[in-house]
């Protein structure tokens, strides 16, 4: 019973169906006061439609929301703000030309008694906000002038002073750094002392562990399990959310030494690439059936030797060769037929064109070759569309769904479907498992395993050091947009990679090298 | 409790309608205004009205077929008016070599006034509203120093024939037009261009990043657009006996604007109707038709195409709640 007095959010049996979908399937939730409350699931388990019931996006079909004991039904996410209940998502939702103190007092700035905005009070409290809650930045500068993780943490700011009783946070993590992980912790702990209720969605599950107490898990748009974080061992919530028996999570990729044996010839080699900013001056070799990592931090030149080595980033010097041929390709195009592809970090930017068809975005780069006299050939599209569908197990209505409507997991699968229809010499992938859910990633990683086995070349970045081991044969660590290590065999391990990535001693990073954006 | 469940049904229902009305409502309108025509229009039910009303609605019709190819990449190409001035001002210096050569010079500067705006667009990298806005205003004056601001009148009967000949009894725009509309519905459908456009308009980076020729592609179809200007242009300006550049294709952009979004290709890129695009030129024309022949003022007709235009758009956008 005491249970039910301090719930300050609840969902009673809550059933949302979309066309051909059911997303949530007499779902019930409960969230107390000053409880961190995480809520867990595979992608397409119903987490996003259960925040967007609560917020007033979706209305339910059947079942009720209780906010603070009284029923509610928002009709949209603003209204559901005044009354108290804040969400942070992945994406950033500031204006970013505006300044931070703009931002933070958008459409409720102090005003003087002319009805002026007070400017100099604004950038006061907006001074006091950051600081209550441990971030740093400059009030006058514009949101777009900071890094993407400083934004993220004005973004929660902005969204918790908002009187909030309840914050629910959407994958609040995915940009941050390490040390700005443990500001938004900060945060979050401050807010539980204040009686807030939080709902916490990561698919990291090291954070889940450190800052939650309690868990949902969904599957299938059901709540399977609803219980104390500590009492589930990371591993049976991983079942949990799978669906499967904890012995079949546990066997790993043993791939991995298989591959070392093979020493294929080099498939990629990138001399000397020097662009503007980055690369500078970066060699990588690849072998048939090598995965090589590109480690770094956010700014150290991973995205732009990527993107520079499949034609898509000006270069002032440097080669490619594939398959030992010249191709120092000028556009992605030329890439393309040189043999190499490349999968984009911001799936949602680069990535996916949101409103065409699942088929469409298979296709897209496959046309020329699906193409008779300048007419798609029906057949051989819908073959290749339905083998890549099959083969990825990519979870969609039907080809002529919108891949905007698909989860971030399948939309990750569309894309790499996209890349393995050209059967590519080199792969190279930038954060392929970013955003996307335990049992998607797992998927992915494996099929990245496959792939190396059957011969190809995969040049991988990767944000957290733990994946980039697991996946790599060797790692080439980047700073400043130069080559500063490169890291293989007993040498690779998460001590050494992470002194790498950070410069100066491995146990402590005292150099300024890497703090650059914090002045 | 059971006002709440209500609540949540009417809304799909509500959504339900909102996307069979983005899907069909053009279709539906138009069917429903002929429909009353025939009935309550005196003389509107003869073969005679209706297939001078196809005709006239062939230059707006051409023009919309380019701009729905242009709008479906997220562009927008304003100058289709001056372009089809260009038409009308070549034509007659040519005419003296025959009626052929007179045509094909005409289609060859439209076209290159395309590829003009393409270029800015592709490869300046300007935004298509400004850099088509360069032609729409210059474009007209170009025209009308090259006949020094004179009309001229054109008594070549072969040319004319383009706009009066009637095989089958079918006005020979009417053929043309629907000919194209064919094509270019073939071309979204079934190419390898159209699939190329509609990535373009979806995800402009995505598309470059599949290696897919988006410059190639922005050049292709405001050279199409520039095209199709002149095909309108040169018809135009046989209707009209003259070369006329002050006054042919004035104001038919927006027109061809509201053809096209009524259609229900959106601005914003895409996705492109050209079975809509078809029905929405018709449309407007219709509506004009139907307030003339029953003697009501046009003005009126007016301010139901603006209505319409809103309503369009509105249902369009209906999905998005910001």
């Amino acid at each position: 019973m005491s249970e039910q007095e301090t719930s300050i959010l609840e969902v009673r049996e809550v059933t949302k169906r979309f066309p051909g979908v059911l997303a949530l399937d007499n779902v019930s939730f409960r969230l107390r006061a000053s409880e961190v409350h995480a809520l867990v699931g595979e992608n397409g388990a119903g987490k996003s439609t259960l925040i967007k019931v609560i917020t007033g996006v979706h209305q339910p079909d059947a079942g009720r929301v209780l906010f603070d004991g009284q029923e509610v039904s928002f009709a949209s996410p603003r209204e559901a703000q005044e009354a108290g209940i804040s969400t942070i998502y992945q994406e950033i939702n500031l204006i970013p030309l505006r300044s931070v103190a703009q931002n933070l007092f958008l459409g409720r700035e102090p005003r003087t008694s002319l009805g002026l905005t007070d400017t100099g009070r604004m950038k006061r409290e907006a001074a006091e906000l950051l600081e209550r809650y441990g971030v740093e930045a400059d009030v006058s500068a514009p949101v777009r002038s900071l890094g993407i993780g400083v934004q993220q943490m004005v973004a929660i700011v902005k969204a918790v002073s908002l009187e909030a009783r309840v914050v629910i946070m959407d994958e609040p993590t995915s940009s941050l750094e390490a040390h700005e992980v443990e500001t938004l912790f900060r945060v979050i702990r401050q807010l539980r002392e204040d009686g807030v209720g939080v709902v916490y969605v990561s698919h990291r599950l090291e954070e889940l562990y450190e800052i939650c107490e309690r868990v949902t898990v969904l599957r299938d748009g059901k709540v399977v399990h609803e219980g104390n974080l500590a009492e589930l061992p990371r591993l049976e919530l991983i079942a949990t959310m799978l669906g499967r028996e904890v012995p079949e999570v546990e066997q790993r990729t043993a791939a991995h030494a298989a591959r070392e044996a093979r020493a294929g010839e080099p498939v990629l080699e990138a001399h000397d690439l020097t662009a503007y900013r980055a690369p500078q001056g970066v060699s990588i070799d690849v072998r048939r059936g090598e995965v090589v990592g590109l480690a770094g931090l956010l700014g150290s030149g991973r995205t732009e030797t990527a993107k520079a080595i499949f034609g898509a980033q000006p270069l002032e010097s440097g080669t490619v060769e594939v398959d030992g041929k010249d191709v120092n390709p000028d556009s992605p195009g030329a890439a393309i037929k040189s043999g190499l592809a490349f999968l984009p970090e911001d799936r949602k930017a680069e990535g996916i064109i949101p409103d065409l068809s699942v088929r469409e975005n298979i296709i897209a780069a496959a046309l020329p070759r699906l193409s008779r006299g300048g007419f798609v050939s029906k057949k051989a599209q819908d073959e290749l569309v339905e083998r890549f569908m099959t083969r990825l197990d990519i979870k969609a209505a039907s080809p002529d769904q919108p891949v905007g409507e698909l989860s971030g997991g399948n939309q990750q699968k569309v894309m790499l479907a996209r890349w393995l229809c050209m059967e590519p010499k080199v792969l190279i992938l930038d954060e392929p498992t970013q955003g996307i859910d335990v049992g998607a990633k797992a998927e992915v990683q494996q099929l990245i395993a496959e792939l190396a086995q059957q011969g190809l070349g995969v040049v991988m970045i990767d944000s957290e050091p733990e994946e980039l081991i697991e996946a790599s044969d060797r790692v080439v660590v980047l700073r400043d947009g130069a080559v500063v290590d490169t890291l293989s065999g007993d040498d690779l391990d998460e001590e050494n990679l992470v002194g790498a990535i950070a410069g100066g001693e491995p146990s402590q990073p005292t150099q300024d090298g890497g703090d650059g954006d914090e002045r | 409790m059971s006002g709440r469940t209500a609540t949540a049904g009417a809304s799909f229902d509500r959504a339900a309608v909102v996307s069979w009305l983005r899907d069909q409502g053009v279709y539906v309108a138009l069917v429903l205004l002929v429909l009353f025509n025939l009935v309550f229009t005196t003389n509107f039910a003869t073969s005679g009205t209706i297939l001078g009303l196809l005709s006239q609605a062939t230059p707006v019709l051409l023009v919309s077929l380019g701009l729905a190819l242009v709008i479906g990449t997220g562009g927008i190409d304003l100058s289709v008016g001056a372009i089809m001035a260009i038409a009308s001002a070549v034509v007659p210096l040519y005419l003296g070599y025959s009626w052929p050569v007179a045509v094909l010079v005409a289609l060859l500067f439209c076209g290159l006034a395309g590829l003009l705006n393409g270029f800015l667009v592709a490869y300046v990298g300007m935004q298509p509203i400004v850099a088509t806005l360069a032609l729409f205003v210059g474009g007209r004056g170009f025209a009308q120093v090259l006949v020094d601001g004179q009309l001229q009148t054109i008594s070549n009967g072969s040319f004319l024939s383009l706009w009066r000949a009637a095989p089958l009894g079918i006005p020979l725009p009417v053929i043309i037009a629907a000919v194209m509309a064919v094509l270019v519905g073939l071309v979204v459908k079934r190419t390898t261009f159209g699939r190329y456009v509609l990535a373009v308009g979806g995800n402009r980076t995505a598309s470059y990043l599949s290696g897919q020729p988006v410059r190639g592609v922005l050049l292709a179809v405001y050279a199409i657009s520039g095209l199709f200007a002149g095909i309108a242009g040169t018809l135009a300006t046989a209707r009209l006996a003259a070369g006329d550049p002050s006054q042919i294709g004035l104001l038919i952009e927006l027109d061809a604007i509201a053809a096209v979004v009524i259609g229900g290709t959106p601005l914003t890129g895409g996705r492109v109707s050209i079975a809509g695009t078809v029905a929405g030129a018709l449309l407007m024309l219709v509506i004009s038709a139907t307030f003339v022949m029953n003697n009501l003022p046009p003005t009126y007709a007016q301010i139901l195409k603006a209505a319409i235009i809103v309503l369009a758009v509105y249902i369009q956008q209906g999905r998005r709640k910001v």
